[in-house]
């Protein structure tokens, strides 16, 4: 009898070594997939909720790390810089940042260095600070180490609130449950979203999850941004008409003679 | 209470842009300006895209000044010849600064080039308002008539040929420096994303001595008739009209028209242009010192093949 369990504590550890997927199992879910943006938007908050499954309780406890990666649509950037030429401030340099995510942000159970040492952290793009924003410079695309435009537009993405990155915001409810509230301003841009959850234990990645969600505008803020965009001469007339019309029912509403 | 902008794509309290609209409004009411060099500031303050902006501004301009220009119709007090003539010489104006608008985007300067004609135009604008209405109400304080013969009523371009009786406004002269100060408006207007009422009216005063009865009206139905247009123009090409902001700053807007109208009516005419000057001068001062002082960040962003 002794010798079986130890026989099943020894596969267990070759298994934990050989596979760690293995041993860990990672689901996570979010509160919404879909977030509507209708006239009274004001931003919103999604939860995303994951439980880590264990093929035998006793083993890792309290050693998890968890780090989610959401990932707003890429767009292109300028970067730019003033310098004081002839007394005024004019802008002088300009850098183009190539498909930077337009949204960015990276929550954690603790602080990213005491989930994953640096090397796996800078191999698994976690943290802003090891993801990539490559610059187009003379036709090529690189990363610029230690630039100041991509300094920049950490900060100003930051804040705008558009980038960030927090070590408390994934918190356990149980040793297995855990949740994490993803705050998207007003100001985030519509499309597709990816959420990405990696869970570490002793500094190690042992399992992985990813999930999605989409940011789209309906019903009349749909119809507005189709109209301005699909047949925009008539939506500019129809404007320029209603501009007139709001005008001459003040002068009549306001008729005093 | 938040509404959320459909083209600008951020929410705002719709009570604020009503009394921004209002305040607007009675201004541009009170002077017979558009109000455009006013309101988009406010709305790049409150968070608007500079490009959605202007250009949503356009049609809040078209309406305060069309229920403005009502207003001054029925006191007769249009002058129907000089502002269709002054149109003329505006869309071939607009059409030119358009093109420098578009060569000037390219070269990625516009900022600066429309920061700069803001400080050059309203400072020299403003400062010669300034002191002309000063002067005035120093004359009229002094017991002589407060509208003294204007001196130099024979001015040589006013006498230049194809002349034109602008029966309203009294006066008869050529048409060529009519349309020339179309042009100019229309041309600076494109440029700047302004109505150019704060310019015409001083130009009409100054330089082709129309009366003051006559100004404020005739400039209200150039300005109408330029930014309806612009509406349609701003819309059919960056499409950055946003006809929810546009909508809500345009019904306080043309209320605060009425009221500004009617106290317009009851200031004498040299404080008005001396409180116009202070406000142009307060604006381009505003300009000046976004070009001078240092700002709070070096650095800027822009969305490759978006606004500016």
């Amino acid at each position: 009898m002794k010798g079986t369990l130890a026989m099943a504590f020894a596969v267990f550890a070759v298994l934990a070594g050989a596979g760690p997927a293995v041993a860990e199992r990672l689901v996570a879910s979010l509160s919404n997939h879909r977030v509507m943006i209708t006239s009274n938007y004001t931003g919103v908050e999604l939860v995303l909720f994951g439980v880590i499954e264990r093929e035998n309780s006793s083993s890792r406890h309290g050693d998890y790390g968890i780090v989610a990666t959401i990932t707003g649509p890429r767009k292109s950037l300028r970067v730019r810089q003033k310098q004081r030429l002839a007394g005024i401030w004019i802008n002088t340099a300009s850098r183009h940042f190539v498909d930077p995510p337009s949204y960015l942000a990276v929550l954690a159970s603790r602080p990213l260095d005491a989930i994953a040492g640096a090397e796996v952290r800078r191999r698994m793009h976690l943290g802003i600070a090891n993801t990539p924003l490559p610059e187009l410079i003379n036709n090529d695309i690189g990363e610029v180490s230690g630039d100041l435009f991509r300094a920049a537009l950490v900060r100003l993405m930051r804040e705008r609130g558009l980038y960030r990155e927090e070590s408390n915001a994934v918190t356990f409810l149980t040793p297995t449950l855990f949740r994490a509230a993803i705050d998207l301003p007003a100001q985030v841009p519509t499309g597709n979203y990816s959420v990405d959850v990696k869970l570490f234990a002793d500094g190690d990645l042992v399992a992985l999850s990813d999930s999605a969600f989409e940011i789209v505008k309906v019903g009349f803020e749909q119809f507005v941004v189709n109209a301005a965009r699909e047949s925009s001469l008539s939506y500019g007339v129809v404007t320029a008409m209603m501009a007139l019309l709001t005008g001459w029912i003040a002068s009549v509403a306001f008729r005093r003679d | 209470m938040q509404i959320y902008l459909p083209i600008a794509d951020i929410p705002v309290n719709v009570f604020l842009l009503l009394a921004m609209g209002l305040a607007v409004g009675f201004i541009s009411g009170m002077f017979g300006i558009g109000g455009g060099f006013l309101m988009t500031p406010l709305l790049i303050f409150i968070g608007v895209q500079p490009a959605v902006a202007v250009a949503s501004v356009t049609p809040h301009v078209a309406a305060s000044s069309f229920s403005g220009a009502i207003t001054y119709w029925r006191r007769k007090a249009i002058d129907v010849t000089l502002a269709v003539t002054l149109l003329g010489g505006g869309i071939a104006g607009s059409a030119g600064g358009v093109a420098l608008f578009t060569w000037l985007r390219a070269l990625d300067q516009l900022d600066l080039v429309i920061g700069l004609s803001y400080v050059i135009l309203l400072g020299v604008v403003g400062v010669l308002m300034v002191g002309e209405g000063a002067r005035a109400i120093v004359r009229s304080r002094g017991g002589k008539p407060g509208e003294v013969r204007r001196p130099g009523s024979h001015v040589w371009f006013l006498g230049l040929p194809l002349k034109l009786r602008f029966k309203r406004s009294k006066i008869y002269a050529s048409a060529i420096p009519v349309l020339a100060i179309g042009f100019i408006i229309g041309f600076l207007g494109a440029i700047m994303g302004i109505g150019g009422g704060f310019l015409l009216v001083p130009m009409l005063i100054y330089l082709l001595r129309v009366p003051t009865a006559t100004v404020i009206g005739t400039s209200m139905v150039l300005t109408f008739l330029t930014m309806a247009s612009a509406t349609v123009l701003h819309a059919a090409t960056n499409r950055l009209v946003d006809a929810v902001l546009a909508l809500i700053l345009m019904v306080g807007g043309v209320v605060g028209a009425q009221f500004g109208a009617h106290a317009g009516q009851r200031i004498r005419a040299e404080w008005l242009r001396l409180f116009l000057g202070l406000l142009v001068l307060a604006v381009g001062l505003r300009f000046a010192s976004q070009l001078v002082l240092r700002p709070d960040d070096l650095y800027s962003i822009r969305v490759i093949g978006g606004p500016p």
